[in-house]
């Protein structure tokens, strides 16, 4: 055959290459949701007042939810700007398999959106005084958690892409998607606040994420193609 | 709304039975029959609005008819969905350009995408062959729109696909231009392969009857 037998870790790293190089070059992809990120979580403590006690209780829960929106921001860019000019088509129009091609462009927005995140994450808990116990929690909630914000994302981007306001939609399909991440997140944090081993919540974090990296590249195929149709 | 059928030997590289085609419940074809071969360059036409992006886009697979089926070799283009892509070149309406990227970075993916054979001395070449000469570099968002295009159908050098369906190739591309695109359908139908396209205009360089035409007109229920 003449096709160049590309296998999928080369279409895999083409496309990431791809998707990283545009970003690098559209840098509000990359700032937008990271500076929604931190005015959020910066806003807080002017609001509620600088006790270090009740920010600390609730840092958990503002570093999660603005992480949750942030990236909830950032989803649209995911397959909308491809769709627009054409590139989606032909993506599924490639001999390849879709699910590699998805996973590819997920994988990239996770590093440009939740990559950022986690990074700075512990600047701004310090910020909010978060208790010193906590902080391995946070990081390993958010490392385990953004990804699957980012599978499950592209399922409701992959499904209202093709509408020309789909914003209000997606968030009502894919926020129930990610309350149990929210829930398990900040409870694992919360749990490491008192000195009790978390490792319960953290296994259901990696199970969803597991479940999620594997399903929703499928899933995402589907819809897109629902979607192009 | 049929397609004089040559008489051949080998069978046909796609075949359509009973396609019906309704969009914004309006019917736009209806039990559509068409058979091409390799050598074919089938012209449909139509008045605005008459489905003939639905029909390119049913036959590339993009979308799902309301009834009927299209093969491709005798089989069903979704059960063989690799081998048909490998041999199916499609441009819609959307160039499929990036704005971030430069026109020689745009061609060298959408190329290794498609499984093309490319390096940054052929890149050159064919971006040359489509009068982009010093553009290689440039990013296409400081491109035209006819510059968009040009980088979109450059690809059509490069191809190993035997199928080409091209919907509206001439759009923004200046005379000079579609003279060299017809050229290339020309080499490309000698060589075994099939064009499929949409255009108003005629197609100046081929004789008339070399041109199979599916005429799609309203259909009114």
């Amino acid at each position: 055959m003449s096709i160049a037998n590309l296998s999928y870790r080369a279409v895999f790293s083409l496309v990431l290459k791809r998707d990283l190089t545009i970003a690098m070059r559209h840098k509000d992809d990359i700032i937008n949701p990271l500076l929604f990120f931190v005015i959020v979580v910066t806003l807080f403590p002017l609001g509620i007042g600088p006790e270090a006690q009740t920010l600390s209780r609730i840092a958990p829960g503002i570093i999660w939810v603005a992480a949750l929106l942030s990236t909830l921001l950032s989803l649209d860019r995911l397959f909308k700007s491809d769709h627009d000019d054409g590139s989606l088509e032909q993506m599924l129009l490639s001999p390849h398999p879709v699910f590699i091609l998805v996973l590819a462009k997920i994988v990239a927005h996770w590093l440009i959106t939740g990559l950022p995140l986690i990074l700075i994450a512990p600047l701004l808990a310090v910020l909010l005084h978060l208790n010193e116990q906590s902080y391995g929690a946070l990081m390993l909630t958010l490392l385990l958690g953004t990804p699957v914000l980012s599978l499950l994302g592209a399922i409701g981007v992959g499904l209202t892409v093709g509408i020309k306001k789909g914003g209000v939609l997606l968030s009502l399909l894919v926020l129930p998607l990610y309350i149990p991440v929210l829930i398990f997140a900040t409870s694992a944090i919360d749990t490491a606040a008192l000195g009790l081993p978390y490792s319960g919540q953290l296994a259901i974090i990696a199970a969803l994420f597991i479940g999620s990296l594997t399903l929703a590249p499928f899933a995402v195929g589907a819809a897109l193609k629902v979607s192009t149709n | 709304m049929s397609v004089n059928q040559a008489t051949s030997l080998t069978p046909p590289l796609i075949s359509v039975t009973n396609l019906t085609c309704i969009r914004e419940e309006r019917l736009l074809f209806d039990q559509l029959n068409i058979e091409i071969n390799a050598g074919d360059i089938v012209q449909v036409e139509g008045p605005n609005g008459s489905g003939k992006t639905s029909l390119l886009r049913i036959l590339s697979g993009l979308s799902q008819p309301f009834e009927g089926e299209v093969f491709f070799n005798q089989q069903l283009i979704s059960q063989s969905r690799e081998e048909f892509h490998q041999d199916l070149l499609y441009l819609g309406h959307l160039p499929g350009v990036k704005g971030e990227m430069s026109a020689a970075e745009n061609l060298s993916f959408n190329l290794t995408l498609q499984g093309a054979p490319n390096n940054a001395v052929n890149i050159e070449k064919t971006l040359s062959a489509v009068n982009l000469t010093g553009f290689e570099d440039s990013l296409a968002s400081h491109l035209s729109a006819g510059q968009h295009r040009r980088i979109s159908l450059a690809r059509l050098y490069k191809s190993t696909a035997k199928i080409w369906i091209l919907d509206e190739p001439f759009t923004a591309i200046d005379k000079q231009g579609v003279r060299a695109l017809e050229l290339l359908f020309k080499a490309h139908i000698k060589q075994g392969g099939c064009v499929i396209l949409t255009t108003h205009q005629d197609l100046l360089t081929f004789e008339p009857e070399q041109v199979k035409k599916i005429t799609l007109d309203y259909v009114f229920d």
